[in-house]
């Protein structure tokens, strides 16, 4: 069972060691001049006017929400679908009246304007 | 064993060599020189050795050179640490997506068994989804610790747009695991052996939400708002240069290829030909004896998947330069109040279809 890993876990490594090895030969190869104009983050042309470490619109926080509660839903979704030919009718009941509840909410949440970006 | 790690080491150096060695570099030269001849440009010409241009493919290695050679430059009051962790986070998930994807079907060659997968998971398709999804983390914490109000902004709209777009996605597929019964991604591909079992005349509502879906989830045109280059600079890595910067890009054009392997292996006969099954391919390379028949089929159905990989990835590529970019309001719209909907019509439709034909 743990075997069929193997090849992923090579894998990770190698992918790891080619990121980590692409980082570390940039910061040797390259070039540094330092200079204190230079070294400002980018603002078109300005000098920082605002710290960009402020409070943000909450539509993103509220995506975030949705997204924990609707990716549970898939999750949940997925041993279904793959026995949903031996489950039969009784799958297609069961995972219609969970869809039906989920799809109430997700109505509630458009209806009072939480997927809306105005 | 032995003999089984070294198969598994030769199939992870040919899935490295391809992706990292030969796809990513060379899309870099065909978004360029697609570009160009779709807006009736010449595009990259100028690099060359000894006069020779060769169509400007000198330019993969002029560019990985610059790369290597310029200042890696992190800006005043950003996190060092995490500016220099992104991209990495960004770069493996990108590759490691390929361990599961299977490039060609089961063959027996002088009495050993080939699987032409790295890791054969019986979760493969999760798998995908769990790797693929920690990308975000990787272009959230490069927007965030970059000091840099538009690299802020972009990473807040990739959030947004990749969590969102990952529901649609998980959705879409659900209705081809209930065709195939499997989330392993071999036996999906093997039962697309005839045309007509293939995923697109199965699911054809399912392959084109899956197709946005995952264009918004590489956020590529037209859904490249968190990276606009005429809104937000560059996004979230407008304060990155050199060899961390076109990791991004990398990671990005590695993903391209995984989108075109999993459409294909999902959507469109994984390896088949279509009408040519593997026992008539066998028995038409008879005379080579089994171990030699075996061979030449592998590496037709190896040729054959690369091939319809590689025209999923000019379709990208022909989308990318078409199509205007859409607004952030239009792309959440799209995803929450189309997709989602649709996609979950899509999963009951496919219920009682089935249940209608058993």
């Amino acid at each position: 069972m743990l075997e069929s890993y193997t090849g992923a876990a090579i894998l990770l490594l190698i992918a790891t060691a080619i990121a980590v090895g692409m980082v570390v030969a940039t910061s040797i190869l390259g070039p540094k001049r330092e200079f204190a104009d230079k070294m400002e983050p980018f603002e078109c042309g300005e000098s920082q006017i605002v710290s960009p470490y402020q409070r943000f619109s909450v539509k993103f926080y509220l995506v975030a929400v949705l997204f924990i509660l609707f990716d549970i839903e898939v999750v949940f979704l997925f041993p279904w679908a793959i026995l949903y030919k031996q489950l039969g009718l009784f799958g297609l009941i069961e995972m219609g009246v969970f869809l039906i509840i989920l799809g109430v909410g997700l109505m509630y949440v458009w209806i009072r304007g939480g997927l809306d970006w105005e | 064993m032995w003999i089984d790690l070294a198969i598994t080491m030769v199939k992870i150096i040919f899935i490295l060599t391809i992706t990292v060695g030969f796809f990513a570099p060379v899309l870099t030269w065909v978004e360029r020189k697609q570009s160009a001849m779709m807006q009736d440009r010449i595009g990259a010409n100028r690099a060359d050795i000894f006069g020779f241009t060769a169509l400007g493919l000198f330019h993969i290695i002029a560019d990985a050179l610059k790369m290597f050679t310029k200042e890696d430059f992190i800006p005043q009051g950003a996190n060092r640490a995490l500016h220099t962790l992104a991209p990495i986070i960004a770069l493996i998930p990108a590759i490691l997506t390929f361990a599961v994807v299977p490039f060609g079907g089961q063959y027996t060659l002088w009495g050993q068994d080939v699987n032409l997968v790295i890791s054969d998971l019986d979760v493969g398709l999760l798998f995908v989804f769990a790797i693929a999804s920690i990308a975000t983390y990787g272009y959230v914490i490069a927007g965030w610790s970059s000091n840099n109000n538009w690299s802020l902004l972009g990473a807040m709209r990739t959030a947004s747009q990749m969590i969102s777009y990952e529901v649609t996605m998980g959705l879409t597929i659900i209705g081809v695991l209930m065709v195939y019964g499997s989330m392993q991604l071999t036996q999906i591909g093997a039962a697309q052996e005839g045309f007509w079992r293939w995923g697109i005349f199965l699911q054809p509502l399912g392959f084109l939400m899956f197709f946005a879906a995952s264009i918004a989830e590489n956020k590529r045109v037209p859904f490249d708002a968190p990276e606009a280059e005429s809104e937000l600079v560059a996004g979230y890595f407008t304060e990155y240069s050199g060899l961390k910067f076109g990791m991004f890009f990398m990671a990005e054009f590695i993903e391209m290829v995984t989108i075109g392997a999993i459409m294909t292996i999902l959507f469109f006969g994984a390896w088949h030909i279509p009408f040519l099954t593997t026992a008539t391919l066998l028995s038409i390379f008879d005379f080579l004896g089994d171990s030699g028949a075996n061979l030449v089929v592998m590496l037709i159905h190896v040729g054959v998947f690369f091939g319809k990989v590689t025209f999923f990835i000019f379709v990208q590529m022909v989308i990318r330069w078409t199509l205007p970019r859409f607004r952030y309001d239009q792309i959440m719209k799209l995803g929450w109040k189309i997709l989602l909907p649709l996609s979950l019509a899509n999963v009951v439709v496919t219920g009682i279809v089935i249940l209608a034909l058993n």
